[in-house]
């Protein structure tokens, strides 16, 4: 049989162990000790996650670059082709250009052509009226059948002058 | 290296632990010899020597040195039908004396207990809550564990235990008081286990400091505390209680009304009666089972080291190959006994869990 004075110390001592190491003792240190698992797991999920995002990064940066090189040979190929372009631009408006100083100048020459053979038939025209005077001075009395007359002439002269030319 | 240092010092301390039951045997027998002066003669009383440590005492013989025996004395407390409360130390009554009436029965029914003698000549037994030897050193057992525990607590207090680690007696006890908690409670109970997990972890402390202060062959250890029914009943009493006290419907519903054909239950109750006993039979096999296991580990210790006196008169040569092997096997039971200690705080602790966590259960 169990002996009445050891299982009343034993109560007495238990229950005393018990309340002191329940209230001061285990809690404490299980708390404790739970709470750094939580931030351990914390951590751990922390590390897991930063090191997703830091192959979430490295990935962007991938495609970043990849973008960028794409962008710059795109860059590049439009640069060479607007250079083409204006170059060939230069060289048509140049040719326009050409083509039209040209083109005025002909005319010019042309117009300067046209007024110095008209000058020219003019002054033929007086030196003509002026010699047929001096010739026939005495011999025509009126001046404006004598004139007529003149021109009628000259202007078969002309006429057939371009024919010659041609 | 580390480790090898550790196993020679492990060896050391069990061959020192055993050398030191040898000399606490001695010293007991000498004693024994002395006071009881046994009839025949120098023979040794080996059954005298295993009780005289496995039962509870009102002195703690500590040594002899030469013809003086060290003796701490205790202080005897008893309450007296006839003349009331007395408190006096045990010194008193040693060697057979007697004070106020009270001296120790040699034999009977109250042998080594204090009795007093009644006008009719018969022996009463008092009231009788003495500070004995068992007493004493489940005092000291328990300063032992409430100083540890708290020396242990109180560095988590004044540390942040997330940022460094944990060091001296918290650096022992935290391992131990995760693995219990973690593996033993945590799953044995559920999710209400942090309302069981102090009780459950001061038992197991308590158990495993008695146990480990119980192979200590000398003052203060060498009591042969779990080893007592006294202790292991109120242990078991307690997980009782945590277990009835707090069961819940499903837990009183499974008992009184399990889940068996209804022939097995109606006319005559059979499975409620059967789990109704299996309450009781529980925490017995608990009390049962620490008991047995302790008191079992400190007869064979000490009987292993009587061999070695018992063979003294056999020659020297066969007193020194018994010698041999009793030390060996001495070893060896000591190694064992440090394995037990934990084992059955261990064991106790776990299924002292399983019964709360199946108090505990929820109906699927």
């Amino acid at each position: 049989m169990p002996d009445s004075g050891l299982l009343f110390w034993m109560t007495v001592i238990f229950a005393v162990v018990f309340g002191l190491l329940a209230k001061f003792g285990f809690p404490v240190i299980t708390e404790m000790v739970e709470s750094r698992t939580r931030r351990i797991n914390e951590s751990l999920r922390l590390a897991r996650e930063a090191d997703d995002r830091i192959a979430a990064l490295a990935k962007e940066q991938e495609r970043i670059i990849a973008e960028t090189r794409k962008e710059q040979d795109r860059i590049l190929k439009d640069a060479a082709l607007a250079r083409e372009n204006m170059i060939a631009q230069a060289k048509a408006q140049a040719a326009d250009e050409a083509e039209k100083i040209l083109n005025e100048a002909r005319t010019h020459i042309e117009a300067e052509k046209e007024s110095a053979i008209k000058e020219i038939r003019g002054q033929v025209a007086m030196l003509s009226v002026k010699i047929a005077e001096k010739i026939l001075r005495r011999e025509l009395s009126d001046d404006n059948a004598q004139m007529a007359f003149i021109d009628r002439m000259l202007d078969e002269v002309s006429r057939t002058d371009p024919e010659r030319r041609s | 290296m580390t480790r090898c240092r550790i196993f020679i010092s492990v060896i050391c301390a069990a061959l020192s632990l055993t050398a030191m039951h040898a000399q606490a045997v001695q010293l007991d027998e000498a004693a024994a010899a002395g006071t009881a002066a046994d009839a025949s003669g120098d023979r040794v009383d080996v059954q005298g020597i295993l009780f005289g440590h496995i039962n509870d005492s009102y002195w703690w013989h500590v040594t002899d040195i030469g013809d003086k025996s060290i003796v701490i004395p205790l202080p005897v407390i008893l309450h007296s039908r006839a003349t009331g409360w007395h408190c006096f130390m045990s010194t008193r009554l040693e060697d057979g004396g007697r004070y106020r009436g009270f001296y120790v029965a040699g034999e009977g029914k109250y042998a080594d207990k204090i009795v007093e003698e009644a006008p009719d000549g018969t022996q009463i037994r008092p009231f009788d809550i003495s500070v004995t030897k068992n007493v004493f050193a489940l005092m000291l057992n328990s300063a032992l564990l409430v100083v540890l525990v708290l020396c242990c607590a109180r560095w988590y207090r004044r540390h942040d235990a997330a940022e460094e680690a944990p060091t001296g007696i918290a650096g022992i006890l935290e391992p131990v008081i995760i693995m219990v908690n973690d593996d033993v409670i945590k799953d044995a109970i559920g999710k209400d286990y942090r309302r069981y997990s102090p009780y459950l972890l001061t038992v197991f402390f308590f158990i495993l400091v008695n146990n480990l202060m119980g192979i200590v062959p000398f003052f203060p250890g060498g009591a042969n505390v779990t080893g007592n029914i006294a202790i292991t009943f109120v242990l078991a009493m307690c997980t009782f209680i945590a277990v009835n006290v707090f069961g819940n419907r499903h837990y009183w519903k499974d008992i009184l009304w399990p889940d068996v054909p209804l022939w097995l239950k109606v006319p005559l109750p059979v499975m409620p009666l059967i789990e109704i006993f299996g309450i009781f039979t529980k925490p017995l096999s608990l009390m049962v089972r620490l008991f047995a296991n302790i008191m079992a580990g400190h007869a064979i210790i000490l009987s292993l080291v009587c061999i070695v006196f018992i063979t003294a008169k056999l020659g020297p040569v066969m007193n020194g190959s018994m010698t041999l092997i009793a030390v060996l096997f001495g070893v060896f039971m000591d190694f064992l006994e440090l394995l037990v200690a934990f084992i059955q705080a261990y064991i106790f602790t776990m299924l002292s869990a399983v019964f709360i966590g199946l108090s505990r259960q929820e109906a699927e």
